[in-house]
């Protein structure tokens, strides 16, 4: 296998595999980004939200405060207005989904606490959240479902009473062996070890939250929209179906936006509200959520529930997987993702890496009386990742094998790429058992093992934990047309247009909030076109002058707007090359363009780029007849030739120390191996890297949303929710691995989610291993100070029953 | 989340900060640093209609030592940050600088003031857990003077103090510890710059005939625990002192502060206490 293909390149300082510096970080270092917060429009007036105070209920009446009735608005305005505002409503094609109503502001009920009633508008925030307090709200309280689980079983009321239960979508997923062929199975295996696992719902907490600032532009008679998002041409789409009014009517632009993760790849009541609200008082109008409003009110990720059983030979190898997974999707299905996607995805990738006769997974979408969930970094992968891997760890345990010989044992070989898994998973490309035997031996497996026989002076414990994962990415039109939501990827465009002085402008649909793109697509620019990366300017995240796109979600972008990029500029050189063999009367194939600079073969003639730009854009009585008219603007389209997506993989190995006293735990070493294909820029791989797994650590350790049983949320600032800060997350240590991907332009694989998928595995692996001298063990994320001495203390109550618990 | 409207007064001296306070017409709160008042502003969960700037106030910005009795008089308005830096005389053999250097963040400290976080009285706080270790004295001024409040005495409850309207913290009086003295102030936090959830103190002084544990962070005021008068003769020994504390004394105290229910809380204050006592014997 071709794991260092990129080394056998020549190293370009500039292109494809060059650590070029951040284009962006210039304006984001100087404090000059423009974000949502520091666009003023004159004119412009403040939005705040009266929100629900409770999870569940009946609006019976909303009283405007006295002398205020001209600034507040209800639903009912809303729906006067014509054509009127209708509700979110996302749709799936999948068998017994069922669809939710999310009126931008509440109609009859609401469904849970932080959902906007009614919208204020005043000429400061602070006034508009005057008028907010004085809004009262007549509530007749309605039980709140809070548990996701509770709401499948034992509903005390049903979230959607139209539905007759709080289910979704309810599905099946299975593989291999069926009926008496997988029962033989079961109880012929060697191994079967049996959990129920959680995980914490979570915040997605990005730094900037979200944000609108809106206008309606009476000269084009066209919205014009500010928003932090991820996939501005989707919230077009949105707009335009919940407005009523057509798409070439709105330009929704995502400027700067500091930071996504998912929180921002949603359609918002707010965008809704608020587009209608500027037409409706011909002013222009500005929200910014504020942390409280994105703690309480807004979207989370993340409420995993398995019951899992897996089965093993003896020697600790992949027999089956059998599981009953409930996700806690919230009160409604979000715009465009649904849903449905993250449970549809948790049964299909949760056999992961691993070859397996029998696979079953049954997963419930559960409606609960709390926000809903978006797909978040690494989408259901975190959740999914923990499962199976800590599986893994107690079948290796009760086989009497180390973890990672159990892996091995059971993972895609190298030489069966591509694989096409248990799910019909199709996998492009990696060495899967290589990740893990240079992860084991980078954090020194033995010498942990060693240090483990003698007590640590300070009296903590010591573990060494490991997961691997696989990261589909850039999925295409195969893999998603069969969700049948409103958002199908397919085939992704690039306009390039070379400008009179030879610089180049590359518009993209997808939009960049940290993923580099300004500075890894000029640097797919000069892999192909020989131009100066400083000379590329990259334009996104604009729909009045982009192609539409799905936008950046997936970790798509590298792939499918590299892609875009690569084609437009090979278009590109047809072009330069066209005009420069009517310049220098040669035949076509006798001119060459390198280096940035297009040639005659004889060495005769040459041309820069910005030379040949000059004459075509200035000095077109140069051009003799017969020149290609098209000139130096061109659209490059991209869909990758098998479209069901990279697979980039890592794996994880993490030592920490277990302080008994108090829970706290310590990460004292983090490996990290990670395949990505070819590296477009190895620094800023390397970012994606830090800063996933940053928020990996958060999942494992740290961040957790919880409510009471009233559905009341009991994190309303960062000092309750807790994320990880500079001092919880180590330098961990990465090691490349570049298996190239068969089906990209470069052998790229989008690789942005990955690094906040292993932590909770790793990192729960690692605290078992350092428990399993009290025989506790942790079974839900995060492992909380408070869950690893409940856990403690659980084992010490149930002393005799420590032998068993490998094999349970 | 931005704060209700209030109007502001900047107090010029110590009897201008306690006339202005007297006004019961309006709701009225002294601000100071800030820390802790200016976010509960911005969440909306504190309404005074009238806020009394006392950081500016000449007399509530100084420290010294007060030569009638070695103590040190530690002005409401220092900062943490110049007690972290070693700008105040220290006499408490570097107890005060060290739990100064850990509360919440460098950007908090150098706002953040002694007597606000005292008043405040936030139990996870640090100087409400500090004060009463050391046994030292908070100086409050009223309409009729000033007078003084013993620490251990001054919290008495979750963000309650004895102080009475409309007083205001106005110094503490740190007595000087003896060159035998043995500290340890420990606590543990999710995060460093987070809240305490537990909070272990020691102070072994012998020759000042002081044996005191504290376990702070609980639900209210810090349990203070002295130790019986004849373990600090001068024929025992810090050991004598520490061993006292009995993880079944510590566990009654713990369970008579009303956080013995939570094994997990219990549990973490219970070790707190204990590597106070083994870091000061150290």
């Amino acid at each position: 296998m071709d794991h260092d293909i990129a080394r056998a390149r020549p190293l370009s300082t500039t292109g494809v595999g060059a650590s070029l510096p951040r284009k962006e970080d210039r304006r984001f270092l100087a404090g000059e980004g423009e974000f949502v917060g520091n666009i003023k429009l004159p004119g412009m007036l403040h939005v705040a939200f009266a929100r629900s105070a409770v999870a569940h209920g009946r609006v019976l009446a909303i009283h405007k405060p006295a002398g205020f009735e001209g600034a507040v608005f209800t639903m009912a305005d809303l729906e006067a207005g014509s054509p009127p505002v209708g509700p979110i409503r996302v749709l799936s094609s999948l068998p017994g989904f069922k669809p939710s109503s999310q009126w931008p502001l509440a109609r009859d009920k609401v469904r849970q606490v932080g959902e906007p009633i009614a919208m204020c508008v005043a000429a400061t925030r602070a006034e508009a959240e005057d008028i907010a307090d004085a809004v009262v709200v007549d509530i007749e309280d309605l039980p709140a479902v809070v548990d996701m689980l509770q709401a499948r079983d034992a509903p005390p009321a049903l979230v959607h009473e139209e539905w007759g239960d709080n289910i979704f979508l309810e599905t099946l997923v299975e593989g291999g062996l069926k009926g008496d062929e997988f029962e033989a199975l079961k109880g012929s295996a060697a191994v079967k070890v049996h959990r129920r696992l959680r995980t914490a719902r979570q915040s997605m907490a990005p730094m900037e939250g979200r944000g609108v600032v809106c206008t309606w532009n009476t000269r084009l008679d066209q919205l014009e929209m500010y928003t932090a998002a991820q996939m501005p041409h989707i919230n077009r789409a949105g707009l335009s179906e919940t407005l009523g009014i057509d798409q070439a009517s709105i330009r929704v632009i995502a400027p700067d936006v500091g930071g996504g993760f998912g929180y921002k790849g949603i359609l918002l009541p707010e965008e809704i509200c608020l587009a209608w609200l500027t037409r409706h008082i011909g002013r222009p109008v500005k929200w910014i959520e504020d942390r409280r409003e994105q703690l309480i009110a807004n979207t989370n990720c993340r409420e995993h529930h398995y019951d899992i059983t897996v089965y093993a030979d003896a020697r600790g190898r992949l027999l089956a997987i059998d599981c009953d997974s409930v996700i806690d999707s919230g009160a409604y299905s979000s715009y465009p993702f649904s849903a449905c996607l993250e449970a549809a995805q948790v049964g299909s990738i949760l056999p992961g890496p691993y070859k397996m006769e029998a696979f079953r997974c049954r997963t419930w979408s559960v409606s609960t009386n709390k926000p809903p969930i978006l797909p978040y970094r690494g989408v259901a992968r975190a959740g999914v990742c923990f499962a199976i891997e800590t599986l893994i760890d107690a079948a290796a345990l009760a086989a009497g094998v180390e973890p990672h010989e159990a892996r091995l044992a059971s993972l895609i070989e190298p030489d069966e790429m591509p694989y096409d898994n248990i799910t019909r998973k199709h996998f492009d490309s990696g060495d899967y058992p290589e990740a893990i035997r240079r992860a084991m031996e980078a954090i020194d497996l033995p010498a942990w093992r060693a240090r483990q026989g003698t007590p640590e002076p300070d009296g903590r414990l010591i573990g060494v934990g490991h997961a691997v994962f696989c990261e589909q990415a850039a999925h295409g039109t195969s893999v998603y047309y069969g969700w049948g939501i409103p958002m199908v990827p397919g085939h992704e465009q690039c306009g390039a247009r070379m400008t009179p002085d030879g610089r180049l402008e590359l518009r993209i649909g997808a939009q960049s909030h940290g993923q580099s793109l300004e500075t890894t697509l000029a640097q797919v620019a000069n892999e192909i076109l020989g131009i100066d990366p400083a000379h590329v300017r990259l334009v996104h995240g604009d729909t009045g002058v982009t192609p539409y796109s799905t936008g950046t979600w997936g970790s798509r972008s590298m792939v499918m707007s590299g892609g875009a990029v690569a084609e437009a500029c090979t278009l590109m050189v047809e072009r330069v090359r066209d005009i420069a063999a009517h310049l220098f009367q040669v035949p076509l194939d006798q001119v060459v363009l390198a280096q940035g600079r297009v040639s005659d073969r004889a060495g005769v003639q040459s041309l820069t780029l910005a030379e040949l730009a000059h004459v075509w854009y200035r000095q077109p009585q140069r051009l003799p007849p017969g020149v290609n008219p098209a000139g130096l603007e061109v659209i490059g389209g991209y869909k990758a030739r098998v479209d069901t997506g990279t697979f980039s993989y890592a794996c994880h190995a993490v030592a920490v120390a277990v302080d008994p006293g108090t829970g706290a735990v310590e990460l004292l070493d983090y490996v990290i191996v990670e395949d990505a294909g070819t590296l477009v820029n190895p620094m800023v791989v390397d970012g994606q890297i830090y800063g996933g797994t940053a928020q990996g650590i958060g999942t494992a350790l740290f961040e957790e949303m919880r409510y009471d049983s009233q559905g009341q949320p009991l994190a309303s600032t960062l000092a309750d929710y807790m994320l990880p800060g500079a001092t919880e997350v180590p330098a961990p240590r990465i090691i490349h691995m570049e298996t190239r991907s068969p089906y990209t332009t470069f052998g790229q694989k989008g690789m942005g989610e990955g690094g906040a998928i292993a932590p909770g595995a790793a990192i729960a692996n690692a605290v078992n291993d350092a428990l399993r001298p009290l025989g506790a063990e942790l079974t839900e994320l995060p492992m909380s100070p408070r869950r690893v001495m409940a856990a403690i203390a659980a084992a010490g109550s149930a002393a005799g029953a420590v032998a068993g618990r490998g094999a349970a | 989340m931005k704060a209700p409207a209030f109007d502001f007064t900047q107090a010029q001296s110590v009897p201008d900060a306690v006339a202005l306070l007297a006004d019961t017409a309006r709701f009225t709160k002294p601000l100071a640093g800030g820390q802790s008042l200016g976010p509960m502003l911005n969440l909306r969960v504190a309404f005074p209609e009238h806020l009394i700037g006392v950081r500016q106030i000449e007399a509530l910005r100084h420290a010294f030592i007060d030569p009638a009795n070695g103590e040190l008089v530690l002005g409401a308005a220092v900062r943490h940050a110049q007690i972290e830096d070693g700008l105040i005389p220290d006499v408490t053999r570097g107890l005060l600088a060290h739990v100064a250097a850990n509360i919440a963040y460098r950007a908090v400290r150098n706002r953040g003031t002694v007597g606000g976080s005292l008043a405040h009285a936030d139990p996870a706080a640090d100087w409400v857990n500090t004060m009463p270790l050391l046994g030292a004295r908070i100086v409050v001024a009223g309409p009729d003077g000033e007078r003084e409040i013993d620490a251990r005495t001054f919290m008495t409850g979750p963000f309650t103090t004895a102080l009475d309207e409309p007083e205001l913290l106005v110094a503490v009086r740190v007595p000087a510890l003896s060159d035998a003295a043995r500290w340890a102030y420990v606590k543990f936090c999710r995060k460093p710059g987070e809240f305490a959830e537990a909070v272990g103190g020691v102070l072994i002084d012998r020759p000042r005939a002081v044996g005191r544990l504290l376990i702070g962070a609980t639900d209210g005021a810090p349990v203070v625990l002295e130790a019986p008068t004849e373990l600090l003769a001068a024929s025992s020994t810090d050991s004598q002192v520490a061993e006292h504390w009995t993880d079944d004394r510590l566990r009654a105290a713990i369970n008579a502060a009303g956080i013995g229910h939570d094994p997990y809380v219990a549990q973490l204050h219970l070790t707190m206490a204990r590597r106070a006592i083994v870091a000061a014997l150290a």
